[in-house]
């Protein structure tokens, strides 16, 4: 018995979250056995133990080592392989910015400096400047956008409510009462985020993820963040946390690929492989923030992006460059991504971004 | 009344084997448990692996009902549990009415509003009444995630209350059939209290097998041929791969035209048995359907 719970506890170190109910279940499932054999020991904690397909891999290992027994079967094929230990990547780098921002004076703080600093681009900011900058994206109120739900509500007008009629004609004795109505009630629409974390990107990741924790936690249920780079990570579990420094430590711990390349397509791809098409990105509004460079082959970022479209109510791209004058989308992966987009937007500053979130909820 | 005694996973995976479910040891093994520690068993995998046709080779195994809750975005208690008939009801009380001649009860007409005879139980309401039963809660990522709290209640305590009748406890707990095709990640609260079990794509021999159970009409040479083309798509990077259940549409489109054999001619043809994407039967053409059917 304590060599079961010392081989939970050890899952529990490889990372299956595995807590005490989950252990207690195991020994139970243990004791169906009569003498239990190495397949059926197998068994019984990878059904009571293990919770989804991501921990079965980490399972097998651990099955492995603990009874030095090899398992009965190949883990299933994991749809992307993760990396064990997780590189821990600074987000932007503080000090080094862009080199004459880094020299700047920082500014007072004064109400009108406020101004000025949400039309700045954030990518252009001294560090002082960015200090600032994260409290005013903290302040951001995002009004999540809505759906009309299945579900009815009673309302003062619609189509009629039988049970609540019922109840008032017999609470009248059987007299004809008003007639009570309900309406569909509204929900909040799926948003996913799609940040690319690249390295052409990198002095807008911080504001970015800062961002995409505000909107998260606005409406945790119904919002996804994933980072695209060199490959795709979901951080909508480390956004979830309600401090905003724990989440971006969290986030930064998840990405394995900041200030890399960028194969924007087969992120996409990846994205829409593993939870877009099968209901993530389905009726969704999904924002893309990207420069559009991209070294991968432009045609399947083209396929792909007709492929989210064909899913998604709506398809936003955010280029923080795209608020510069004399912008031309000419880079190779917006001019192949923007016959699928139902908009184009900066996002290089925080009067930007809050325009994007009314535009989200205008979706 | 209670479960059929089973000593043993093998056991069950005889008594799913009669009813035609050729189940491998780890569905076994979660089935029988599942039976034994009365816990809900929590299916995810791909979609056509066999998730809800388990649950329902399950109850035919055990020989007792199926009870189906089919769950859709927007589902509540009402659909899920109970709810009451209300024109039934209505007609009811205008019927005392007319009897009574206006001198009517309310109290009376109240109580006599609420029993049994008007209540419509819906398939959780129907489970605990008829357990020992099977219950498959279908796709319970497409319902909202309150509906999962709610489900938890009942799935935990085995009973619901209805205000105006009292409580409804079943004797034995259903054996709970959960299937999610992780649209959406549900609620570790509910995972676990639930037995988890990842169902994949069956091996090459299990498929051969499962058609020839299913289509008692398929040569050993078609089903080996159809079961290794499937996998041979599954392999390639499809938007949809096939489950088990195209493989057996593919089996059986082949030997209503005829065919005793899968060849090139045959299979482009039957294509859009297997691939439900125009993108993925473009691909699948694009680089030649030799390569699939290759052996």
């Amino acid at each position: 018995m304590p060599g079961l719970v010392g081989f939970a506890r050890a899952l529990r170190d490889a990372g299956v979250g595995c807590g005490p109910e989950r252990v207690q279940a195991y020994l139970r499932a243990v004791a169906e056995f009569d003498a239990a054999e190495p397949s059926q020991l197998y068994w019984a904690g990878r059904l009571t133990l293990c919770a989804e397909p991501d921990d079965l891999p980490r399972y097998d290992a651990g099955f492995a080592a603990w009874f030095g027994l090899a398992t009965s079967r190949p883990s299933p094929s994991a749809p992307q392989q993760r990396q064990p230990p997780p590189r821990i990547a600074a987000l932007t780098p503080l000090e080094s910015g862009d080199g004459e921002g880094a020299e700047q004076p920082p500014l007072r703080a004064a109400a009108s400096d406020v101004e000025v600093l949400r039309h700045r681009d954030i990518g252009e900011l001294s560090p002082a400047e960015r200090a600032h900058l994260r409290e005013l994206i903290a302040l951001l109120r995002p009004d999540p956008p809505r759906r009309s739900a299945l579900r009815l509500r009673p309302a003062r007008r619609g189509e009629l409510d039988p049970r609540r009629t019922l109840r008032a004609l017999l609470a009248a004795g059987g007299e004809p009462a008003r007639l009570r109505r309900r309406h569909k009630a509204r929900r909040p629409r799926r948003v996913v985020l799609l940040v690319d974390v690249s390295g052409s990107m990198s002095p807008y990741a911080d504001a970015l993820l800062r961002f995409a924790h505000v909107v998260t936690r606005a409406a945790p249920a119904s919002t996804e963040t994933f980072t695209l780079g060199t490959r795709m990570t979901r951080l909508t579990r480390q956004l979830r946390q309600r401090d905003p420094e724990h989440a971006l430590t969290a986030a930064a711990r998840a990405v394995p690929d900041f200030a890399g390349g960028t194969r924007l397509g087969e992120g996409i791809k990846a994205f829409l492989d593993r939870w877009g098409q099968r209901g993530a990105a389905r009726q969704a509004v999904v924002v893309v923030f990207s420069d559009g460079w991209e070294r991968g082959d432009p045609s399947l970022l083209g396929e792909q992006m007709a492929r989210l479209r064909r899913l998604a109510h709506a398809v936003l791209w955010v280029n923080p460059h795209a608020g510069r004058d004399g912008y031309v989308p000419v880079q190779s992966g917006i001019r192949v991504a923007l016959p699928h987009v139902d908009g184009l937007l900066a996002g290089h500053s925080v009067q930007t971004l809050q325009e994007l979130l009314s535009e989200v909820r205008r979706a | 009344m209670g479960w059929a005694p089973m000593s043993s996973p093998n056991e069950l995976a005889t008594e799913l084997e009669r009813v035609g479910y050729l189940a491998d040891e780890g569905v076994a093994t979660a089935a029988f448990l599942a039976l034994r520690m009365h816990r809900p068993l929590f299916c995810e995998g791909e979609p056509g692996t066999g998730k809800t046709s388990l649950a329902v080779a399950l109850a035919q195994a055990l020989d007792v009902p199926l009870v189906r809750l089919q769950c859709h975005e927007g589902i509540d208690a009402a659909q899920a549990l109970y709810d009451w008939n209300f024109p039934r009801q209505l007609l009811h009380l205008r019927a005392l009415e007319a009897a009574s001649g206006g001198t009517l009860d309310v109290d009376e007409a109240e109580s006599s509003l609420y029993t049994s005879r008007f209540l419509l139980a819906r398939p959780l309401l129907r489970a605990l009444e008829q357990s020992p039963c099977v219950l498959l809660v279908d796709e319970i990522d497409r319902a909202d995630d309150e509906f999962e709290a709610f489900l938890l209640e009942v799935l935990s305590e085995n009973a619901v209350t209805v205000p105006e009748l009292g409580e409804v406890r079943a004797e034995v707990p259903p054996l709970t059939v959960l299937t999610s095709n992780r649209t959406r990640e549900v609620h570790d609260a509910l995972k676990r209290r639930c037995l988890y079990h990842w169902l994949e794509h069956p091996s090459l021999a299990r498929e051969v097998a499962i058609l020839r159970r299913r289509l008692p009409g398929v040569t050993e040479r078609l089903a080996t041929q159809v079961a290794s083309a499937v996998r041979r798509l599954r392999e390639l990077e499809l938007l949809k791969p096939p489950g088990v259940a195209e493989s057996i549409d593919w089996a059986e489109a082949l030997t209503a035209l005829g065919r005793t054999e899968l060849d090139t001619e045959a299979a482009a043809v039957t294509l859009g048995t297997v691939l439900k994407y125009r993108e993925d039967a473009e691909r699948v053409l694009a680089s030649g359907l030799d390569a699939v059917l290759a052996r």
